[in-house]
């Protein structure tokens, strides 16, 4: 079991307000994302699920019971660092077995979770061996493992890829997903690489300065962001937030439509600009159009390879039924 | 990597150094090899010629030669045991966040900076002074009969004042190690259930085990040599004469240069003896 709910729960760190009053259920067995540009809380957040902060008012329950004055140790959570948090002088199956060891687990119990895990994450071979003679993803690994033999209710992870180089990224958010899909255990994730969140999540919670933005399932996110920030951070590349007279044709302050909505022409278009810089990646191309009023840039995106480039003159539609409208607050018109 | 070239410039440039060390080392080191086999009395004839292996039977055979290795190794013994012990505790403490931590932090440093001489004197006069000292008025406060430290106690006192010199070193190098201690780790050890005693023995402990090594082996090196505290305070009796305060005796109060020079060798042996056990014990920290 792995029910978490946060009941207006608050976090000042002095005078300064870094959470204010929040509301927040995770449900047993999801997969949460925490998504959010730099500073706006993710960690923090984590860190008062984890028992490692103080909240400064609200309440914290795991599985219905109260967890807010709670010890880390008592919570039955396990949690991943960023920095990995391995303890350097110890082997890694020292490492594995420290949590079992603090909770005086009989040796052949340890022995089997920590084979199994072991086995599970590829890292049978590597038992003997100090934290310091290991690659990134295999430490990254061992940290998993050390989270996984306590069987805890839930697992906390603060952007564990983040020191990854790309293409282990990749693997390891596979191997993640996997093991979520296998243990079915609750998972709150930190990120903010929108990829992974949009493929491992159950769930994306948005926030922006400590507060919550949005909380959906990936795709709702994406067809119906509830706000003009939601908008602009879900997806890659950037959705164009158009304003001025275009808006005010569809009755709204801004509107915004994503790089991939927009049809591409040479000779006729609603809009009319000049391609600035072109990224031809083979299997898309990314377009930034200048001289569209009311957003400059404006990125396209087109499926495969054209023969467009700097200095060209294009046209753009924007397709009718994917145009989002926002009001002057930024909030959605449905 | 360095080239052929910035080799041999490093080398040349290092050259006036490693032949300076080496004069300062070498010179001292031969002319006490060289005194402890003649027979040199400076006051009653001075240099009467070669003693062949004289010296160094007669300096093992004087009764007062094994009590004084014995009194130099608890001294060493004891010093680093409350250096470190202390020094680790007083490293955590100091680590923690409070009002007034640079003050404090200079005031636990102060110490270090206090000559020998001036420290132990001060022991000497203003705590441990069996009739006027503060040490003596507790005692007298909870009415018990002043203790004659320096009589008494001979070999403790000296290594409580050695240690009260040492002790801010010992905590300064500890500080800084803890200091370079990853919270995450203590962090990820509390969520996996360490206590905050499993946390020390199983994290910072072990963070701190080079830092320790460090502090064992410099103040080896200097306690080993230890003379003005035990000058200043007991001159040598109770039982407080060092292998040093022993040369000492040899050469200036006997005055005989070539007993106190095979001395001297005795206490390089004596050195390389204890460098050479605490390199086994401690030594393998460093490495990694
Ligand atoms: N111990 C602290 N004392 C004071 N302010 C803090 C403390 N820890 C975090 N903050 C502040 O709280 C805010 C949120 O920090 P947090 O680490 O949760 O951000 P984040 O969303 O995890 O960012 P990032 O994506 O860069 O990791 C920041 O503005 C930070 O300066
Ligand atoms: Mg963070």
């Amino acid at each position: 079991m792995g029910r978490i709910q946060l009941k207006q729960v608050k976090k000042a760190f002095g005078d300064v307000v870094v959470i204010p009053p929040l509301d927040l259920e995770i449900v047993d067995g999801e997969f949460v994302v925490f998504v959010g540009p730099s500073g706006c809380g993710k960690s923090t957040l984590l860190r008062l699920i984890a028992g490692l902060e103080d909240t400064t008012s609200g309440v914290i329950e795991i599985d219905g019971e109260d967890a807010t004055a709670l010890p880390p140790a008592k919570r039955r959570l396990a949690m991943v660092f960023q920095s990995y948090a391995l303890y350097p002088h110890m082997t890694v199956r020292k490492n594995i077995a420290f949590p079992l060891r603090m909770a005086k687990m009989d040796q052949a119990e340890q022995d089997r979770r920590i084979e199994a895990a072991a086995k599970a994450l590829n890292l049978t071979d590597y038992l003997h061996r100090r934290p310091g003679q290991l690659s990134g993803g295999q430490r990254q690994r061992v940290a998993i493992g050390r989270a996984i033999v306590r069987e805890p209710a839930a697992f906390l992870f603060d952007e564990p890829l983040s020191n990854l180089d790309a293409a282990l990224r990749v693997g390891m958010r596979m191997e993640i997903s996997e093991l979520h899909k296998k243990l079915k255990t609750t998972m709150v994730y930190v990120t903010h690489d929108q990829v992974e969140a949009m493929t491992m999540a159950d769930k994306i919670v948005v926030l922006q300065a400590g507060v919550i933005e949005q909380v959906g399932s990936p795709l709702d996110l994406y067809h119906t962001p509830r706000n003009k920030f939601v908008a602009g951070f879900i997806g890659s590349p950037r959705m164009n937030l158009v304003e001025g007279t275009e808006a005010a044709k569809h009755n709204a302050t801004t509107i915004g439509v994503r790089p991939e909505h927009i049809d591409i022409s040479t000779t006729e278009g609603l809009w009319q600009g000049t391609v600035g810089v072109a990224e031809h990646l083979g299997s898309d191309t990314f377009l930034h159009v200048h001289g569209v009023p009311g957003c400059d840039p404006v990125t396209v995106r087109i499926a495969g390879d054209v023969a467009l480039n700097h200095g060209d003159t294009v046209h753009l539609t924007p397709r009718a039924d994917q145009i989002h409208k926002f009001d002057a607050q930024g909030l959605r018109i449905s | 990597m360095a080239t052929q070239h910035s080799r041999s410039a490093a080398r040349i440039m290092m050259a006036p150094a490693v032949f300076l060390l080496l004069v300062w080392m070498l010179v001292p080191l031969c002319m006490t090899l060289w005194f402890s086999f003649r027979n040199y009395l400076p006051l009653r004839g001075g240099d009467l010629g070669f003693a062949g292996f004289n010296n160094f039977t007669r300096f093992v055979s004087s009764s007062a030669f094994w009590p004084s290795v014995l009194t130099t190794l608890i001294i060493v013994g004891g010093v680093l045991l409350i250096s470190i012990v202390f020094g680790v505790l007083l490293a955590i403490l100091l680590d923690k966040p409070m009002w007034g931590q640079g003050i404090v932090r200079i005031l636990v440093i102060a110490p270090f900076f206090v000559m020998p001489t001036v420290s132990a004197l001060v022991w000497k006069n203003m705590f441990m002074d069996p009739v006027n000292g503060v040490l003596a008025h507790l005692w007298r406060f909870f009415g018990a009969d002043p203790l004659v430290w320096l009589q008494d106690a001979s070999v403790f006192s000296i290594i409580l004042i050695v240690s009260w010199q040492w002790l801010p070193f010992a905590t300064l190098i500890l500080l800084t190690a803890i200091q370079s201690l990853d919270s995450e780790q203590l962090e990820a050890a509390e969520i996996d259930g360490a206590t905050p005693l499993a946390r020390f023995f199983f994290i910072s402990l072990p963070h701190l085990s080079r830092a320790i090594t460090i502090v064992v082996l410099i103040q080896t090196i200097f306690v080993l040599a230890v003379f003005a505290e035990i000058f200043v305070t007991t001159g040598g009796a109770f039982g407080t004469r060092t292998l040093t305060y022993l040369i000492y005796q040899r050469v200036l109060e006997s005055q005989n240069i070539g007993l106190g020079s095979a001395g001297g060798v005795y206490a390089i042996i004596l050195a390389n003896i204890v460098a050479i056990f605490l390199m086994r014990i401690v030594g393998k920290n460093l490495d990694n």
